[in-house]
């Protein structure tokens, strides 16, 4: 910024400094000197529609609105003189004169924009006394309640689905006293981030529906947690009542998750209390299953675990832990496996090619900050239905296109993005594979770079279009370029060679590489080493034991499943119950009791989800955030590492004498400090594979995990019926 | 666009979309929204004067709008009408000028003429009269009102029946 751009405004007899361009509330609002406003935010476009911020300005004939007035030097503003008073009053008396007066029975009350300035600015008693409009209520869907004759015509809401959303689902119908909010036709609003405009709303017009009426706002306690679905953890705050969640909120992160908050992170906590939820430990006894106390269930798994170390040897207990636990979880589990001798431990549950996973990065994820994405001007992303996986990703790259980046996607299907893309490579009658190499060959010939033996393979079938030049032009001439494997991607069955190919056309393009990765902690499960081939830090291991495919293909005669519902949450689940079954011995550690378990475990554990536990997650950014516990753990749940720990006690493991979850984080950092990523091209690569539904490794939003699919809210939407009945909570009918 | 046309399924008549393509054309790309006044009033007339939830569908599928922005400026408008109305849009003037020189009167003998409260049609479909309409800047011939976009000045109860009975 050059000193062209500053300048000096005088605001209540205080000089101020500002930039050039800047509106006066901006400048307030970086002075703490407060304005009133309903329709201004700092992330929307200007409508000066609500006439609040109005302020004296010295030598303008009236007050003006501070949120769209430029400063200017040496302009002499009032925002508390009588003038402004007057002015700001004025116009809440106005905005008044429609408003119900309900804040009783209004969720909003007690954090309302509009009770609160009514407080200062409001008059005691109206001169209103003619009749109150009233507007009829509209029905958006599950996720947002409507009081209508609430609202005060701000179109946050509207506006939010013009910029930030990219698709306009609410407007403005009817003039003058007519004027309403709304779909005009009975619509629902699907957007997967629409849950914000609940926080948008300054008024109770718009509120959190599954929240309605369950709480008030002062009865609560704040927690601030992170998010447990998609891997860029954003950061939120919990209310809680009497220990019971009752709504999420967005706690601001502009590094993450800026003021947003994608909806299934927003109403994902309903399913914490799903009716079947594990109360108490289980455990089967002769065919029959009962509930049991802790100690006994813990003896009997120790017992178990061990007998089949002792019976058939360690390399016959294997473990599959969910890539959204907890880096604790994670760290605990697989020092308690290798504690009793097995090497046979993964999280990557979705994936099915592991073919050259010694390259893989020690902490997987996107090589760069969030606001490094959005910074790209070229991005060619790879195998990902962007909205559905990694919402708040989305949304960056979102940002990006609109800001004039060139996005090229080659995709199974051509997914719904709401902004400019460049270029979709189709892959319906071709694969990933086909069009990615098709690309590679494009750049190579480009740059004149010559393949090596194991990339020649691959391009030779490969075919170049006009499309690939296009795109590979593009991310040649970008300063700052991407390849952004996705979610699909990375469950390919060919994903080694997607990756390779990426690797090559990052490098003959001069762009990066980067991952989103599965559930919420992939890059802290890596590290903290719930893999077969590698230990906590990401050092390789001694021998290198099943990975999650060959475990899910053939489980061994002991299983430890941690926080999954093997079925919709492996990849090739087919059959995987009945080879479960066949198992000796099977302990679940898990929130949710499926009458699928009771077939094939011996032992339930039930344990805390992300809201009951404390822990941490490694962000796709490399963000390490930690969180705290803020919900009573329902029955007798106990946090994992805590479950965990006792395991490794009783199992006679070394390293389990953690007292708090913040211990077990010190001793992961501790591992971790030192460790390098190492990223090298091994060469060995799946065999090619052909004719098969990549559509197919597309997980719908509200299905990503066992707390998601008994959000009974997210279920009802319209992505939500995408998912099986099986995953929906039985009230849910 | 060529290719769209010579495609297009939808309810829009040739007519309707070759004068929509012509407002679209004045407006800088991608600024197409600004034709959907243009485009409504078009497709209004061809609809024997009123607009269906899937005509102004239709428009924001030809124009690539969100179909809201095309209910914003159809129901923010008073010329444009969102419900099944008559033939004939029979609009009396009720602003200032027309007042002092007896718009009541007139609004009261066309409500009581033609059996119809303004803003309702007549049963056989042949008159709807709008229910209020500003000033048409014709108050040199007040009092006046406005039939099928005619203006007729200096009305009179008697002046008001012939015109009204002439309506098919």
């Amino acid at each position: 910024m050059s000193n062209d751009d500053q300048l000096e405004i005088e605001v209540n007899g205080v000089t101020l400094p500002a930039r050039k361009g800047q509106m006066l509330i901006e400048a307030t609002d970086a002075a703490g000197i407060y304005i009133p406003r309903f329709c201004y935010h700092e992330k929307l476009s200007i409508a000066a529609n609500c006439r609040m911020c109005l302020v004296e300005v010295e030598k303008a004939p009236k007050p003006l609105p501070a949120c769209a007035t430029p400063v200017m030097d040496g302009m002499k503003v009032f925002t508390a003189s009588a003038r402004a008073i007057s002015a700001q009053k004025a116009t809440m008396e106005f905005l008044l004169i429609n408003h119900p007066l309900d804040c009783p029975i209004c969720d909003q009350g007690g954090e309302c924009e509009l009770q609160d300035l009514a407080m200062g600015y409001g008059r005691g008693v109206s001169r209103y006394s003619e009749r109150k409009r009233v507007v009829r209520d509209k029905n958006l869907g599950p996720l947002i309640s409507t009081d209508m004759t609430r609202c005060i015509h701000c179109t946050r809401c509207v506006r939010f689905g013009q910029e930030i959303a990219g698709i306009q689902e609410l407007g403005t119908t009817g003039r003058g006293e007519h004027t309403q909010i709304g779909t005009y036709v009975e619509k629902s609003v699907d957007h997967e981030m629409s849950g914000n405009i609940i926080d948008l709303c300054p008024v109770g017009a718009l509120n959190n529906k599954p929240y309605r009426f369950s709480a008030r706002a002062w009865e609560m306690t704040q927690h601030a947690s992170v998010a447990a679905h998609d891997c860029v953890g954003s950061n939120m705050f919990a209310h809680v009542y009497n220990g019971i969640a009752k709504r999420i909120v967005p706690q601001p992160n502009e590094a993450i998750n800026e003021t947003w908050l994608s909806d299934r992170d927003r109403f994902s906590f309903e399913g914490i209390y799903a009716a079947d939820r594990l109360q108490s430990p289980r455990i089967r006894i002769d065919g029959e299953w009962r509930d049991c106390g802790w100690d006994e269930a813990l003896s009997a798994v120790a017992e178990g675990l061990k007998g089949i170390a002792a019976d058939h040897g360690p390399e016959q207990i294997s473990g599959l832990i969910s890539p959204s636990a907890t880096s604790e979880e994670h760290f605990l589990f697989a020092r308690l496996l290798r504690g009793l001798g097995s090497v046979n431990i993964d999280h990557r549950i979705r994936r099915v090619d592991f073919h050259g996973q010694e390259a893989d990065p020690v902490a997987p994820g996107l090589g760069m900050t969030l606001a490094d994405l959005e910074a790209q001007q070229a991005l060619l992303v790879v195998g990902s239905d962007l909205r559905q996986e990694v919402p708040i990703a989305a949304h960056r790259v979102r940002k990006a296109a609109v800001a004039g980046a060139d996005v090229f996607f080659v995709n199974p299907g051509n997914y719904e993005y709401l902004f400019p893309v460049a270029g979709y490579l189709d892959t319906t009658s071709s694969s990933i594979i086909d069009e990615l190499a098709g690309l590679v060959r494009a750049a190579f010939a480009r740059t004149e770079t010559r393949p090596d033996a194991n990339l020649a393979e691959v391009l030779a079938a490969a075919e170049v279009r006009p499309e690939h030049e296009a795109a590979v032009a593009k991310l040649i001439a970008a300063e700052r370029a991407t390849v952004l494997l996705g979610l699909i991607a990375g469950r390919h069955p060919g994903y080694s060679r997607i990756r390779m190919l990426a690797a090559a056309l990052a490098a003959a393009t001069g762009a990066q590489v980067g991952s989103l990765t599965e559930g919420a902690n992939s890059g802290g499960a890596a590290m903290a080493g719930t893999l077969p081939h590698r230990i906590c830090g990401g050092a390789a291991a001694e021998t290198t034991g099943l990975n999650a495919a060959e475990i899910i293909a053939a489980p061994t005669r002991g299983m430890v499943l941690m926080g999954i519902e093997p079925e919709l949450d492996c990849a090739n689940a087919e059959g995987l119950l009945e080879r479960l079954a066949d198992t000796l011995f099977c302990v679940v550690v898990t929130p949710f009791a499926t009458p699928a378990m009771e077939t094939y475990a011996s032992v339930l554990l039930p344990v805390g989800t992300f809201a009951e536990t404390a822990g941490s997650y490694l962000n796709a950014a490399g963000e390490q955030q930690e969180f705290s516990g803020f919900a009573t753990p329902v029955g007798a749940a106990r946090p994992g590492w805590k479950i965990l720990r006792v395991l490794g006690n009783l199992c006679a493991v070394d390293g389990f004498d953690y007292v708090s979850a913040a211990e077990v984080t010190q001793a992961l950092a501790a591992v971790c400090e030192d460790s390098e990523p190492s990223i090298e091209n091994t060469g060995q690569l799946a065999p090619a594979v052909a004719g098969f539904d990549e559509g197919g490794l597309r997980v719908p939003i509200y299905a990503v995990d066992a707390v998601v699919r008994r959000a009974r809210s997210l279920q009802l939407t319209k992505w939500g019926e995408s998912v099986p009945d099986i995953s929906k909570p039985a009230d849910a009918a | 666009m060529s290719d769209a046309v010579k495609s297009y399924t939808g309810p829009l008549s040739q007519h309707a979309r070759d004068v929509i393509d012509h407002w679209v054309a004045k407006f800088p790309e991608g600024q197409q929204r600004s034709a959907i006044i243009a485009a409504l009033r078009e497709v209004q007339h061809d609809n024997q004067g009123f607009l269906t939830p899937e005509l102004m569908d239709a428009v924001a599928e030809y124009l690539d709008l969100p179909p809201i922005q095309v209910y914003e400026v159809a129901t923010f408008y008073s010329m444009f009408e969102t419900r099944p109305v008559g033939r004939h849009h029979v609009s009396v003037c009720t602003n200032i000028s027309c007042m002092l020189c007896g718009s009541d009167d007139i609004v009261a003998h066309v409500e009581k003429k033609l059996g119809i409260k303004t803003g309702e049609s007549t049963a056989d479909g042949r008159i709807f009269l709008k229910q209020e309409e500003e000033c048409l800047a014709a108050c040199n011939g007040a009092p006046m009102m406005m039939v099928d976009h005619v203006y007729y000045e200096n009305l009179t109860p008697q002046k008001v029946d012939e015109i009204l009975d002439n309506l098919e």
